[in-house]
């Protein structure tokens, strides 16, 4: 039952921006030129590809990211259970968050953390 | 409290056993109607939100803010909704079309599937599973991939900076989003948003009360962090209009812009919904112990007390974006990396001690 109500919300979601995209299609206007069609930057031509190499620093926190958001994860299931289990969730979290920790402080001292 | 699945049961049977309608087709007209009050209840609260955010920002600035159309101008937002629908959707022409199209998709299932998920009154919430928290932060990330797609696919400089910006921002922010929300499971020690609410009932029972110091610490944290991962107040860096026009929307036109102007607004209220239930008791009323005014705290039904809250929250996020200057790229990310990252991982390990030393209140 909980997987229709989940699929029922996706498929609303879809539905609403679909009807409004074709409500638009039939009541808009529809013209073109060729400088419509052009890419807005006040008023200058776009000089070459718009998909540069960007700055490092994006990515090296995009890797930082994924490090530790998978961390996180686990977290959730042994936060269920920290009321039954008392002190003994937090020993044997206890190494798994100092790992995390130590994660974060290695990043800290290399400079990942500047901006670059 | 009234209970809200009284009705949906009565529903349910009524379709079942006094209609005699098969389980196909009962299921499927309780599927339309869940669909319909989602959309209305999300229409009706994006008018609401869009025009509060106006005039907010309009008394903020000492100005009066929309007052044409209507009284007070109540009816600007519907006048803008039509004005939008009328506009033209077209394509810059070296857009790379598939994503520039998919991308308001993305951001409606990340911010309807989230809406989804608020407990309106006891019994009304609509996706109750029993990993709920981590269900909704799992689909509110996928928010972050239609911001990106929107500002990569449309080819322009602007935007595929702004892209870069908000994909780093709301992956840093989703960090101390996530912990946040973790501390409070450890204290709750259920997943189900249902349960969330149900574990704050008792005198003093919502969580900041509960949890005491970590809660707090949790909250404002969730409170920034959720500021940040909404792409507004002062972190609305990619779509900073003084530097990059319109960001990841610059080359949307009509309801495609319009799209992400609803997300925007429709996550601030997520988020504010979210803090309400996890933190401040959702559709709880606060009880304080003495029968008597815990029993007139119960009369009030519990959609007025999540909205109240929910609101209150709002209002408090307005009041920061329209009081704080934007901040930079290096600013953001020193924020949470160096901050809040490090104080939510302190603040859950101090919210595990007090859980297993038992210094909550009960």
């Amino acid at each position: 039952m909980y997987f229709i109500l989940l699929l029922t919300v996706l498929v609303t979601a879809i539905v609403l921006v679909a009807a409004a995209y074709v409500i638009a299609k039939l009541i808009g206007p529809r013209s073109y030129n060729k400088v419509k069609g052009e890419p807005f930057e006040c008023g200058i031509p776009t000089r070459g590809s718009s998909w540069l190499p960007m700055s490092v620093g994006y990515y090296l926190f995009a890797i930082l990211f994924l490090m530790f958001d998978v961390e996180t994860v686990f977290l959730y299931p042994w936060a269920v259970v920290v009321k039954e289990f008392g002190a003994m969730a937090l020993l044997s979290i206890g190494f798994f968050l100092l790992v995390l920790v130590f994660g974060l402080a290695y990043a800290w001292r290399k400079g990942a953390l500047e901006w670059k | 409290m009234f209970d809200f699945s009284i009705v949906t049961t009565w529903f349910d049977s009524l379709l079942r056993e006094t209609l005699g309608l098969g389980d196909f087709l009962s299921i499927l007209i309780e599927c339309v109607l869940v669909g319909v009050f989602i959309l209305a209840a999300y229409a009706m609260l994006a008018i609401v939100l869009i025009f509060m955010e106006r005039k907010v920002c309009a008394y903020f600035q000492c100005r009066l803010g929309p007052m044409r159309v209507g009284p007070w101008g109540v009816f600007q937002v519907f006048a803008d909704v039509l004005k939008m629908l009328q506009k033209e959707i077209f394509f810059v022409d070296k857009a790379d079309k598939l994503l520039y199209l998919v991308a308001p998709f993305l951001v409606l299932i990340a911010s309807v599937g989230t809406f989804s998920f608020m407990p309106w009154n006891k019994g009304a919430g609509i996706l109750d599973f029993n990993v709920g928290i981590f269900l909704l932060t799992a689909i509110s990330s996928i928010g972050v991939v239609g911001v990106f797609l929107a500002g990569w696919g449309s080819n322009n400089k602007y935007s595929v900076v702004s892209a870069m910006r908000g994909a780093v921002q709301m992956i840093s922010y989703e960090m101390s989003l996530c912990l946040c929300l973790i501390t409070a499971v450890v204290l709750t020690g259920t997943m189900q948003i249902s349960g969330i609410v149900e574990a704050q009932s008792g005198p003093f029972g919502w969580l900041v009360f509960q949890g005491h110091i970590p809660a707090i610490i949790a909250f404002i944290v969730f409170l920034v962090a959720g500021n940040a991962e909404a792409n507004r107040g002062p972190f609305d860096l990619p779509e900073a209009e003084s530097e990059l026009t319109a960001g990841y929307h610059t080359e949307y036109s009509g309801m495609g812009f319009g799209f992400f102007y609803l997300a925007e607004y429709l996550n601030m209220f997520v988020i504010a919904g979210v803090a309400t239930t996890v933190f401040l008791g959702g559709w709880m009323p606060i009880h304080i112990g003495v029968a008597g005014v815990d029993s007139f705290m119960d009369c009030i039904p519990g959609i007025v007390w999540f909205l109240g809250k929910a609101f209150l929250l709002v209002w408090v996020l307005l009041w920061i974006r329209w009081s704080f200057p934007r901040l930079r790229i290096d600013q953001i990310l020193k924020l949470e990396w160096k901050y809040l990252m490090p104080l939510s991982l302190i603040n859950l390990v101090l919210m595990t001690v007090i859980v297993a030393l038992g210094w909550y209140i009960k």
